[in-house]
């Protein structure tokens, strides 16, 4: 069920495709099973690969004897790390991991050995044949351990990597903006709170499967469910050792990103490796274990915040605090760190600001970046903050949202350049929809009513590595009959974006859509795209995609206005047909009018391409947080909540996102309703732990740092019947950085349900869960606190008593 | 150990000679080459990987294809309907539907979302939307949120009546 708002103008009124909702391009292909995912691959002499991981979350590896499984029937080679020691990552700052683990394991999991064989049980076979002597090290398996001051003596053991800031601290962070203390001396009222925020994973429905295979011409190539083809691409040439033009990196159709399937993977480059030794075909379908510890999931993040707020609901300081378990290596880990700290302020003012974080080590699954990055924990934070905050001011949520947005065309405390917020169209649209005022009462009934916003970027604006390239490129050619292939890096995960850009390729060139062919993400074929994550495609390639389709139309424009004897600015194309803007007089057809212009200007072909604008500050640090623009989102959520056991059910769910402009409004109110899916499981249920106890304790279910529900049954999600009615409401404010106006859809509508969820039981029944996941349980608890006559609040007590260093100072950009 | 294993698959005879502890799910895809049935965990806990035996929605991997020599097997191959001369005909009103509606997102869930809508559909041709979420429930999505795939089945079903009430 979906509402738009649209503010219609001539423009749009004359928009064939844009806006409109259409079929994705590739939908019925899906739907009859005729989609070659990476696992549905079968090459001739294929050999099947699995990789032999560590047991243990921390030890050093004395040795590794292969002899027999090289010996076992069927198995074709075995590799260790020796074979590819040069190490990887997806950041520049953090080359952490290896092909294969070469001195110490970091985490249950990690591999040591790979196989591969003439069939999978084959090679699963041949690991047990595989004896690896190992030395336990200590293991740090919470934040608190992770941030603990190592002495000289220790550091050989205890560290998990060495490039570590001090310890097992990986990175920490300290920025101050104005000045908080004098921002709370002014403020009325002042809140000191503590939140948790769990960690959780992707779970795609797909498992991560790449095959590999080394031609005759010596060439190496990839097919990989991966998100990130071009990244992948350069993992594998400094890693192989080879130019990156003998190697060929081919995204297949991803079954379910999430951000789970952004970094380069240890299976990606094993295959290649060993298809190299082999001279066949290698595959690697990981198991759903597997897949668990590969991870790069939400960081679980302690948060302690201070603000202060004047009577009229101003904020005038706010100060952040994180701790994030980051896992056992980098991944995305130095932006996920920086993320929790710079987009709290691009919603309402805030007059000063100061963040500081840390991200620890622990022998743990990596985190990295899952669909909102970094920011929906303190965003969670932020939006209950303010909900405690609304009753203290005895204001009213939406009210006290309302009074306090950012402007358009403003820029934020910390230097982010705001283009437009449509958050207010957001809120109203939500409360009205809902009818929040009129329901939402202070009374405890078990129905409760909770608002939440958030905002997220349309694409980071710097790419991963340093340079100053284009983020997208687009390459159009077109056939004589009239098929144009549109060609770009950029990589579909289900959300769309082949029909982005296919959608806006048709609507330049004023075709239908089944006569645009998408080639996407085939690193011999395509322009790099950077991929798909932050959110970035449909805003990137989108004007890639302009940039390429416009210098083509004018071309066949001109060649048919020569032929036509009509000005060229008279002409336009419109449902494959050139003719006159008017609509009188001779129409020709879109081929005829192809066959023209290649007569004129000989083969019909375009590249574009898109390079955001430079923002941000001047400030080490300014490189994560700006976007070329903001979407904006405003949640309701209803519940009903039993007071005597703290089950409870969400009744609806509203949600209002500013969209900027659909470019496809039905694939936008899918990402909305799939977002909405995905805040509500992690809210309610979703949880990526591990055992806990004494380093190199083993209990009956296995040892301290093993994970606990590595399976899709005990990792529990929202199935059919646990998810609530959605209804969305999509808010257009036509941004001028955007093509035709467009945002961003994948994961600002996550950011605010969280909170919706946990002020809305705050409603119902009295009880503050101040962490995610909300629980039943956390609610009986809450519920029998409430009985004994005290507060009700669930969430973290205690906060680490760690000094930060010095903060950088950075002056506001008004006082510049 | 290997058996020569017969299987009827979308309407067509298959003989097979495959390991016996081999599962359907494998033995469809690895063997057959019919990759369009999913897997996502091969231990009975996600559903992607349901096929119909006898009109049942089955998980491929928790069945051992001796176990359903000579039954009716269909896959999401075999849900377009067909001529007689076993040509494709037209897509199953159940396809164009999670096409049109964007049921599919990434698609993994899809093939194993439309076998257990057809079971549902073909015992019940009219459920109300409670009825599918029951029916869809022990197949997970994680892009979709279910209201599309649950809007695309009131569709298929609308359009199957439709056709019913034609025919």
């Amino acid at each position: 069920m979906a509402k738009k708002l649209k503010a219609v103008n001539d423009f749009q009124a004359n928009l064939i495709w844009i806006g409109k909702s259409w079929a994705q391009v590739d939908g019925l292909a899906k739907a009859k099973g005729e989609t070659v995912y990476a696992d549905d691959m079968f090459l001739p002499r294929m050999l099947y690969a699995k990789m032999l991981r560590s047991p243990h979350p921390h030890a050093r590896i004395k040795s590794i004897d292969v002899s027999r499984a090289l010996k076992r029937p069927g198995v074709v080679a075995v590799m260790t790390g020796k074979e590819l020691p040069i190490p990887f990552g997806i950041l520049p700052v953090s080359q952490d991991e290896e092909a294969l683990c070469v001195e110490k394991v970091r985490m249950i999991g990690d591999p040591v050995a790979a196989v591969a064989a003439i069939d999978e049980e084959t090679a699963e076979a041949a690991l047990e044949d595989i004896v690896v002597e190992y030395e336990i090290l200590p293991s740090i398996l919470s934040i608190e351990e992770g941030l603990k001051e190592l002495e000289e003596s220790e550091l050989a053991d205890a560290q998990i990597h060495k490039y570590a800031d001090s310890g097992n601290i990986h990175k920490q962070v300290a920025l101050e903006f104005g000045d908080t203390e004098s921002g709370f001396a002014e403020a009325d009222f002042l809140r000191e709170e503590l939140f948790y925020y769990e960690g959780n994973t992707h779970l795609p429905m797909e498992q991560h499967s790449a095959v590999g295979q080394h031609g005759a011409d010596g060439r190496v190539t990839l097919w990989s469910s991966t998100q990130t083809p071009h990244y992948v691409h350069r993992a594998l040439a400094k890693v192989l050792e080879m130019p990156a033009s003998q190697i060929r990196v081919i995204a297949t159709p991803v079954g379910g990103g999430f951000g789970g399937k952004t970094d380069p993977f240890q299976h990606e480059i094993v295959v290649c490796k060993l298809a190299m030794m082999t001279g066949r075909p290698v595959k690697m379908t990981l198991t759903r274990e597997e897949v668990f510890y590969t991870h790069r999931g939400r960081h679980p993040v302690l948060m302690w915040v201070k603000a202060g707020m004047k009577s009229d609901g101003s904020i005038t300081a706010l100060h952040f605090r994180n701790f994030l378990d980051g896992g056992a290596y980098g991944s995305y880990g130095v932006a996920s760190t920086f993320y929790t700290g710079a987009l709290q302020t691009v919603t309402y003012p805030i007059a000063n600001y100061k963040f500081e974080a840390m991200r620890v080590f622990t022998n743990k699954a990596p985190c990295g970046p899952k669909r909102g990055h970094g920011t929906p924990q303190p965003r969670f934070a932020l939006e209950v903050l303010l909900d405690k905050f609304a009753e203290d001011l005895n204001l009213d949520p939406a009210e006290l949202r309302l009074r306090h947005l950012i402007p358009d065309n403003s820029l934020t405390v910390n230097h982010l350049t705001v283009t437009t917020n449509g958050l207010g169209e957001c809120i109203r649209k939500v409360t009205e929809a809902s009818k929040f005022k009129q329901k939402r009462t202070a009374s405890i009934s078990g129905k409760g009513f909770g608002l939440g916003c958030g905002s997220y970027l349309s694409g980071a604006g710097l790419p991963i590595y340093w340079n100053k390239m284009p983020h997208s490129g687009v390459q159009i050619k077109i056939d004589r009959g009239g098929g144009v292939t549109v060609f770009c890096g950029s990589t579909d995960i289900g959300q769309g974006s082949n029909s982005v850009l296919a959608g806006i390729v048709a609507e330049e060139l004023g075709i239908h859509l089944q006569h645009v062919i998408v080639v996407t993400a085939d690193t011999d074929l395509t322009p790099v795209d950077l991929g798909s994550y932050s959110s970035r495609v449909t805003l990137m390639t989108g004007n890639a995609a302009i940039a390429a389709a416009r210098p083509l139309r004018e071309k066949i424009l001109t060649a048919a206005s020569e032929v036509l004897k009509i000005p060229a600015g008279e002409l336009t194309i419109r449902n494959g047909n050139i003719g006159k803007l008017n609509s009188s007089g001779e129409r020709v057809s879109f081929e005829d009018a192809v066959q023209w212009a290649e007569t004129k200007f000989g083969t019909l072909g375009s590249v574009g391409s898109y390079t955001p604008p430079r923002r941000g500050g001047k400030f080490k640090g300014a490189g994560v947080g700006p976007s070329p623009n903001y979407s904006y989102s405003a949640c309701v959520a209803e519940v009903t909540c039993d007071a005597e056991t703290g089950l409870y059910r969400v009744d609806k769910i509203w949600l209002a996102h500013d969209i900027g402009q659909a470019i496809n409004e039905k694939l936008v109110i899918g990402q909305v309703e799939g977002s909405v899916y995905m805040g509500l499981s992690e809210a309610m249920m979703e949880e990526q732990v591990y055992r806990t106890g004494k380093s190199g304790s083993s209990g009956i279910a296995g040892p301290a740092g093993l994970h606990k529900i590595p399976s899709m049954l005990d990792y529990k999600s929202l199935t059919s019947l646990d998810m609530p009615e959605v209804e969305t409401i999509l808010v257009e404010t036509h941004d001028p950085e955007g093509p035709y106006g467009a945002k961003e859809a994948g994961q600002g509508p996550l950011l605010p349900v969280m909170p919706a969820i946990a002020n809305a039981i705050y409603n119902a029944v009295g009880v503050r869960v101040d962490e995610v996941p909300i629980t039943p349980e956390k609610i009986f608890q809450g519920l029998q606190d409430l009985n004994k006559g005290k507060s009700g609040r669930i969430g973290p007590k205690k906060f680490p008593n760690v000094t930060f260093p010095e903060p950088l100072h950075i002056d506001p950009p008004s006082s510049g | 150990m290997k058996q020569l294993i017969s299987l009827k698959i979308n309407g067509e005879s298959h003989e097979v000679w495959t390991s016996t502890h081999k599962t359907l799910l494998e033995v469809l895809r690895e063997d057959l080459r019919l990759t369009g049935t999913k897997h996502g965990c091969e231990l009975g806990e996600c559903g992607a990987c349901s096929v119909l035996i006898d009109g049942e929605s089955i998980l491929s991997c928790l069945v051992l294809p001796v176990e359903v020599q000579r039954r009716d097997i269909q896959t999401i191959e075999g849900l377009a309907e067909t001529g007689s001369s076993g040509a494709d005909v037209k897509s199953h009103p159940l396809q164009t539907a999670f096409a049109e509606q964007g049921a599919s997102q990434c698609g993994y869930c899809s093939p194993a979302m439309l076998m257990t809508a057809k079971a549902l559909l073909d015992k019940n041709p009219n459920p109300d939307s409670q009825e599918i979420r029951q029916a869809l429930s022990g197949t997970l999505c994680r892009c979709t949120g279910y209201s599309k795939i649950i809007e695309a089945v009131e569709q298929a079903a609308a359009e199957v009546q439709k056709g019913a009430a034609l025919g």
